[in-house]
C-alpha cells in the first residue's frame, strides 16, 4: 500500500481557505474531514496540526471564529473566511493554478518538443 | 505588517494565555467526540471509537505544543521561567550568589569608575563643538608649548592650516566687586579664543578679535557659568555690571556656556578676559617681547582636508623662518600637534599612560572576577550533575539546559553590576565635586555620561557569558546513564582541568594588581621622605601677589621688605624668607638660559644650562632650610647698584662651571647678556615636581631681580593655626585689602606629590579588590576540592592517616596552584610596574622589600582562604561519614 503523502504546511493553508470559501462557517472537525473526503483519502491529515494552522491563520487575520453550537449541539469553535482571506484565496489560488500548469506543460513535453 | 499583527497578537496572548489553554483543549474535546460519534456510526464499538479517534488526531502534546508555540512568544515565555528558576536556585544558595554579587560588584564598579575618568579625561575631555579636530600646537623637543605673543601672531597669522589659532593663558588675579578683594583664576584669552572653539555664550556677548586694539584695549570680562553661579547667584542683570580686576575696571559683558570650563580639562577658571589685556592682569606687559614665552598654549581647529602631518611641516616651515629671522629670540623651533585638553603631552602623556595601566589593570580584575565565577559555576554544575542528568534523560535538550546555566550567570552578573554601578555613580559624583586644592581651581569632571553606562552594561553582559561558558564542556559532556548509575562521585585525578587554569590565571593576575600597588605604595613614601633640598616642615607658606592691590615698579619691594619685617617680629618667629617661587608648590614652568662666562654669541642653541630662576630675600636659605655649602647667602646690600650676583646649585655648578667647588667668585651669563657672579652654591633640590631629575637653579636678589609674586617663609615652631591668624594680621597693618594665602609648607606641597598620591590610591584600591578576589578564588577551590574528597579524606582517616597528610591531601593540589599563579603573576607585576615609574616617584619593582611583601601577602591570603575548607578536613568524623553513604 502506498503510504499518504504528509501535507505541506502550505498546501494545508491553501485547503483550509478553499474549504472555508466553499462550505462557509466550520468547526475544526467539520474542515478535517472535508480535506480528507476531498483529498479521497489520500491525505490523511494528522488531524491536531489543523488546530495551531488554524490559530495561525486567525492571527493573521485571514481567518475568523467564534463560539457556535455544534451538531450534537455542544459548544464548538466556528471558522470562517475574512474579507482579507477570500483575497488572499484568490491570490494563491492564481499562483497555484500557474505554477501547476507550468509543471503539467513540464511533463507533458515530449523529446521533440525540446529539440 | 502581517508579521507584525501576528507579533501584537502573540504578544497579546501571551499575557492572556490562560483563556487560550481552555479553548484549545474545549476544541480537541469536541473534535474527538465528533470524530468518535463519526465511528460509531461506522460501526465500532464506543470504547474502539474513541481509541481510533485518539489515534487519528496523532499526538496531542506535540499539538498543544505547537499550538502555545503558534499563539505566545516562546522565547520569552521560557526565559522567564528560566529567570524564576534561576532566581530559586540562587536563593537556594545565599552564601554563592553574595561573594559573586558582591565579587562582581567590585570588578565591574573598578571598571566603570576607571572608564569614566579614562573618557572625562582622554575621550571625551572638552564640551566644544567639533573636538575632534582641535589641536593644540606643543614644541618638536619637548612636552610644552608656551609661545611668545609675536611669535603667536606669526603662527596665526602665517599658518595655511589651521581655521584660526587662539591663544590662552591663565593667572590669578585680585577680583573686586564693590565688596571685597577675592583672589581669581582667570583665563587670558586671545579674541578670536571663543569663536574659534565655535561656542555660544550662554548670557550677553562673547569678545571677538575685533576687539582687541593693542594693549589693556579691552577691558571686559565673561564670566565662567560655574562662578556665575556661585559668585553672582544667577544674577540675569549681570551683563554690564562693572568690577575691578586688580584696581582696573572691567566690564561684564557676558557668561559662557554651563559645561564649558574653559580648555584645560581639570582647570575650572573663574572668568576670561583678553590677552592684550596681559599687563593688567599680570602685572607685566610682553606682548612685544619675543623671547619672553608666556602664552600657555595654542590651539586651533584643522581646515578640513589637512592633515595633522601637513599642518607640522606648515608650522615648522614657519619656524625656521622665525629662527632666520629673530636668531636672538628664537632658536630652531619645531612644532608637534597635540590634544590641548591635558595642556599636550606634557600631562596626556603620563596621564594616557597611567589611565591606560589602570584601565588594564581594571579589565584583568573582571577577568579574575570571572575566572573566579567560572571555577565556582564549574563547580556548582559539577555539584548538579545529578539534577542535569535527570533532565537530560527525562529529554531536555542540552541547548535548553544550558541556556537555563547562562540565565543564571546573567542574572548573577546584572545583580553584581548593578550593585557596582550605582556605588561607582556615587564614587564618581564625590569625586567630581572633590577639589583637591584649596589654592588651585582644579577639579575632575568625571561624572558618568551615556558612554560609561553603555561600557559598563557591555562588561556586565560580557563578563556574565564569560563566566557563565565555563561550565559548557562539563554539561555537554554529561552521560546521564553513568552518573545516575553510579551516583555523584568525583573523579580524583592529577589531569589539570579548566577550572585549574581560571585559578592560576586569576592567582596570577592577584599578583600582579598586589605587586604594583605594592610598588606605588612603597615609591610614595619614599617621595615623602625624600630630600627636596629644603626642610617643609615647620614652615609657614604666606603667598600673594602684589599687583592684585596695585603694587608697581619701585613701590613693590619697600613693601616686601615690610612685610618681611612686620612678620619676623612677631613672636615664636626664627626666621622668615621670602621668594617669588615655592619650591614644589607654586607649579609651572620657570627656566631661563644662562651662558659660560665665554660665549660671545647668545643664541639660545648656545646655552650652558636651561636654569630654573628665583628671587629670593637675604634670609630664604634659612627660613627654607636650604643648606649652603659654600661662599655666601645674599644680604638686603645686593641691590639694584651693587654688582649683579647670584647663588647657584650644585647642578648648575656642574653644567655651566664643571665642579661644585670651584664655581664661587666666577661669572655667567644671562641671555640679555648681563655678567652675574657666583656668589655661592647651595645644595640640590626638588622644585617642580618630585620625580624629575636634579635641574640647575640660580637664586637672584630680590632687589636685583624684583616681582610682584610674594611668598614668605615663615619657619617657626609655633602652631601653625595661631602663627597663620598672626601672620595675617600683621600683613592686614600693613595693607587691608591685600588677599592672602597662607598654609604650611608641606601641606601646600598636595599638588606636587598630587599624581603619586593618587596613582596609590588608585593602585592600592586595585590592589586590595585584586587580593579580595583571590581570597574568594582559592576559598572556593579549596571549599570545594574539601567538599568532593570528604569520603575519600573520610577513610584515610579511618585507616589512620595524620592530620598533615590529610591537609596535604585536602588542600596540596591549591597551594600548588597559588604558589604557580603567584610565582608568575610576580613576575608579570614587576614587568608592569616598569609603566609606574613614569608617575611614581622611585618605583622600583626590584626593591627586595616588595618582593617579600607581595610573597607574604600571597601566602597569607592563601592561608586566609584555605582556613575554613582546612578546618572542615580536619574535622571529619569518618564513622559518620562512611556511614552516611
Amino acid at each position: 500500500m502506498k503510504q499518504k503523502t504528509d501535507v505541506l504546511q502550505g498546501t494545508l493553508a491553501l485547503m483550509v481557505l478553499k474549504t472555508l470559501d466553499v462550505l462557509g462557517s466550520l468547526h475544526g472537525y467539520g474542515i478535517a474531514r472535508r480535506i480528507e473526503q476531498i483529498s479521497g483519502d489520500l491525505l490523511a491529515v494528522n488531524q491536531g496540526t489543523l488546530y495551531p494552522l488554524l490559530l495561525k491563520l486567525e492571527q493573521e487575520g485571514v481567518i475568523a471564529s467564534e463560539w457556535g453550537a455544534s451538531e450534537n449541539n455542544r459548544r464548538a469553535r466556528f471558522y470562517r473566511l475574512t474579507r482579507e482571506g477570500r483575497k488572499q484565496l484568490q491570490v494563491e489560488t492564481q499562483d497555484w493554478e500557474q505554477t501547476a500548469a507550468i509543471i503539467g506543460r513540464f511533463f507533458a513535453a515530449k523529446a521533440e518538443d525540446l529539440s | 505588517m502581517k508579521s507584525l499583527r501576528r507579533f501584537l497578537t502573540r504578544g497579546l496572548n501571551f499575557a492572556t494565555r490562560r483563556a487560550h489553554d481552555e479553548r484549545l483543549r474545549e476544541e480537541i474535546e469536541e473534535h474527538i467526540a465528533l470524530q468518535t460519534t463519526e465511528n460509531i456510526r461506522a460501526g465500532l464499538s464506543p470504547i474502539e471509537a474513541r481509541r481510533q479517534a485518539i489515534l487519528k488526531f496523532g499526538g496531542m502534546e506535540g499539538v498543544r505544543e505547537e499550538y502555545r508555540a503558534e499563539r505566545g512568544l516562546l522565547f520569552i515565555e521560557n526565559l522567564l521561567r528560566d529567570v524564576v528558576f534561576a532566581f530559586r536556585m540562587l536563593r537556594k544558595s545565599p552564601g554563592f550568589t553574595a561573594v559573586a554579587v558582591v565579587t562582581l560588584a567590585f570588578a565591574i564598579g573598578a571598571n566603570a569608575v576607571v572608564f569614566s575618568v579614562l573618557n572625562a579625561l582622554i575621550l571625551h575631555p572638552l564640551h566644544v563643538p567639533q573636538s575632534e579636530s582641535l589641536y593644540g600646537i606643543q614644541h618638536g623637543n619637548e612636552a610644552s608649548s608656551y609661545q611668545s605673543y609675536p611669535d603667536y601672531l606669526d603662527l596665526r597669522d602665517r599658518n595655511r592650516s589651521f581655521d584660526d589659532l587662539a591663544a590662552y593663558d591663565a593667572a590669578q588675579v585680585g577680583l573686586d566687586n564693590g565688596e571685597n578683594t577675592a583672589r581669581a583664576w582667570v583665563l587670558l584669552a586671545s579674541g578670536n579664543y571663543f569663536d574659534e572653539l565655535r561656542l555660544q555664550p550662554f548670557l550677553g556677548r562673547f569678545f571677538h578679535a575685533s576687539d582687541e586694539h593693542g594693549a589693556n584695549s579691552a577691558p571686559y570680562i565673561v564670566l565662567a557659568y560655574d562662578y556665575w553661579h556661585t559668585h553672582f547667584q544667577d544674577d540675569f542683570g549681570v551683563v554690564g555690571r562693572t568690577v575691578q580686576v586688580n584696581k582696573h575696571p572691567y566690564t561684564v559683558i557676558g557668561v559662557a556656556p554651563p559645561r564649558f570650563h574653559g580648555t584645560l580639562v581639570f582647570f575650572n577658571p573663574a572668568f576670561f578676559v583678553p590677552l592684550v589685556d596681559q599687563e593688567q592682569v599680570e602685572g607685566m606687559n610682553e606682548l612685544n617681547a619675543r623671547g619672553k614665552r608666556w602664552v600657555f598654549m595654542t590651539m586651533g581647529h584643522l581646515k578640513a582636508g589637512v592633515t595633522p602631518a601637513q599642518a607640522v611641516a606648515d608650522l615648522n616651515s614657519i619656524g625656521s623662518y622665525l629662527e632666520k629671522t629673530y636668531p636672538k629670540d628664537d632658536d630652531q623651533r619645531t612644532f608637534t600637534l597635540a590634544r590641548p585638553s591635558l595642556y599636550g603631552d606634557y600631562l596626556g602623556k603620563p596621564v594616557r599612560t597611567f589611565m591606560t595601566g589602570l584601565m588594564l589593570l581594571a579589565g584583568l580584575i573582571l577577568l579574575a572576577a570571572c575566572a573566579n565565577l567560572g571555577s565556582l559555576f564549574a563547580a556548582r554544575a559539577a555539584d548538579r550533575s545529578r539534577e542535569v542528568a535527570l533532565r537530560l534523560a527525562l529529554g531536555a535538550s542540552r541547548g535548553r539546559i544550558l541556556r537555563q546555566l547562562f540565565t543564571e550567570a546573567l542574572l548573577l552578573s546584572l545583580m553584581g553590576g548593578t550593585v557596582g554601578i550605582w556605588g561607582s555613580v556615587a564614587l564618581l559624583r564625590s569625586l567630581s565635586v572633590w577639589q583637591p586644592f584649596s589654592r588651585w581651581p582644579i577639579q575632575l569632571p568625571v561624572n558618568p555620561d551615556a558612554y560609561v553606562y553603555g561600557v559598563a552594561l557591555l562588561l556586565t553582559l560580557a563578563s556574565g557569558f564569560l563566566f557563565g561558558a565555563v561550565p559548557v564542556r562539563q554539561v555537554l559532556h554529561t552521560d546521564p546513564y553513568e552518573i545516575i548509575k553510579s551516583g555523584s562521585i568525583a573523579r580524583v585525578g592529577s589531569r589539570f582541568i579548566v577550572r585549574d587554569l581560571a585559578l592560576v590565571v586569576q592567582i596570577a593576575i592577584c599578583a600582579v594588581l598586589v605587586t604594583s600597588s605594592m610598588v606605588a605604595v612603597r615609591g610614595l613614601l619614599r617621595s615623602l621622605h625624600s630630600n627636596f633640598g629644603f626642610e617643609p616642615r615647620n614652615v609657614l607658606l604666606a603667598d600673594t601677589d602684589l599687583t592684585m592691590t596695585g603694587y608697581r615698579g619701585d613701590s613693590v619691594p619697600p613693601m616686601q621688605k615690610r612685610m618681611i619685617e612686620a612678620v619676623e617680629s612677631i613672636p615664636g618667629v626664627k626666621s622668615v624668607g621670602l621668594s617669588d617661587w615655592a619650591p614644589l608648590v607654586s607649579g609651572g614652568e620657570r627656566g631661563a638660559d644662562v651662558f659660560t662666562d665665554v660665549s660671545a654669541d647668545l643664541k639660545p642653541s648656545n646655552a650652558a644650562a636651561d636654569a630654573f630662576t628665583f628671587s629670593i630675600s637675604p634670609e630664604y636659605f634659612d627660613a627654607a632650610g636650604t643648606a649652603l655649602l659654600s661662599g655666601r647667602a645674599f644680604t638686603w646690600h645686593d641691590g639694584k647698584n651693587a654688582p649683579p650676583v647670584a647663588v647657584i646649585n650644585q647642578e648648575f655648578a656642574r653644567k655651566v662651571f664643571g665642579s661644585s667647588t670651584s664655581a664661587t667668585g666666577r661669572y655667567f651669563k644671562r641671555s640679555d647678556g648681563t655678567r652675574i657672579q657666583v656668589v655661592g652654591v647651595v645644595e640640590d633640590g626638588k622644585y617642580d615636581r618630585v620625580t624629575e631629575d636634579p635641574r640647575p637653579a640660580m637664586f637672584l636678589p630680590i632687589l636685583q631681580s624684583p616681582s610682584t609674586q610674594t611668598y614668605l617663609a615663615v619657619r617657626s615652631d609655633r602652631e601653625p593655626g595661631q602663627l597663620a591668624a598672626a601672620v595675617r594680621i600683621a600683613v592686614r597693618r600693613l595693607d587691608a585689602g591685600l588677599p592672602l594665602y597662607i598654609g604650611p609648607w608641606h601641606k601646600e606641597m598636595d599638588t606636587a606629590l598630587f599624581a603619586s598620591r593618587i596613582a596609590a590610591m588608585a593602585l592600592g584600591v586595585m590592589g586590595v579588590v585584586g587580593a579580595m578576589l583571590s581570597v574568594t578564588g582559592i576559598f572556593g577551590m579549596a571549599a570545594y576540592s574539601v567538599s568532593k574528597r570528604l569520603k575519600e579524606l573520610g577513610i584515610r582517616m579511618a585507616l589512620g592517616a595524620q592530620r598533615r597528610e590529610v591537609l596535604q591531601a585536602a588542600l596540596g593540589r591549591a597551594f600548588k596552584l597559588l604558589a604557580v599563579g603567584s610565582a608568575a603573576g610576580l613576575l608579570l607585576g614587576i614587568l608592569a610596574s616598569r609603566v609606574l615609574a613614569f608617575v611614581v616617584y622611585s618605583a622600583t619593582p626590584s626593591d627586595p622589600l616588595v618582593l617579600a611583601g607581595v610573597v607574604l601577602a600571597m601566602a597569607s591570603l592563601g592561608l586566609l582562604a584555605a582556613w575554613i575548607p582546612a578546618q572542615r578536613a580536619l574535622s571529619i568524623d569518618p564513622a559518620l561519614l562512611l556511614r552516611e553513604e
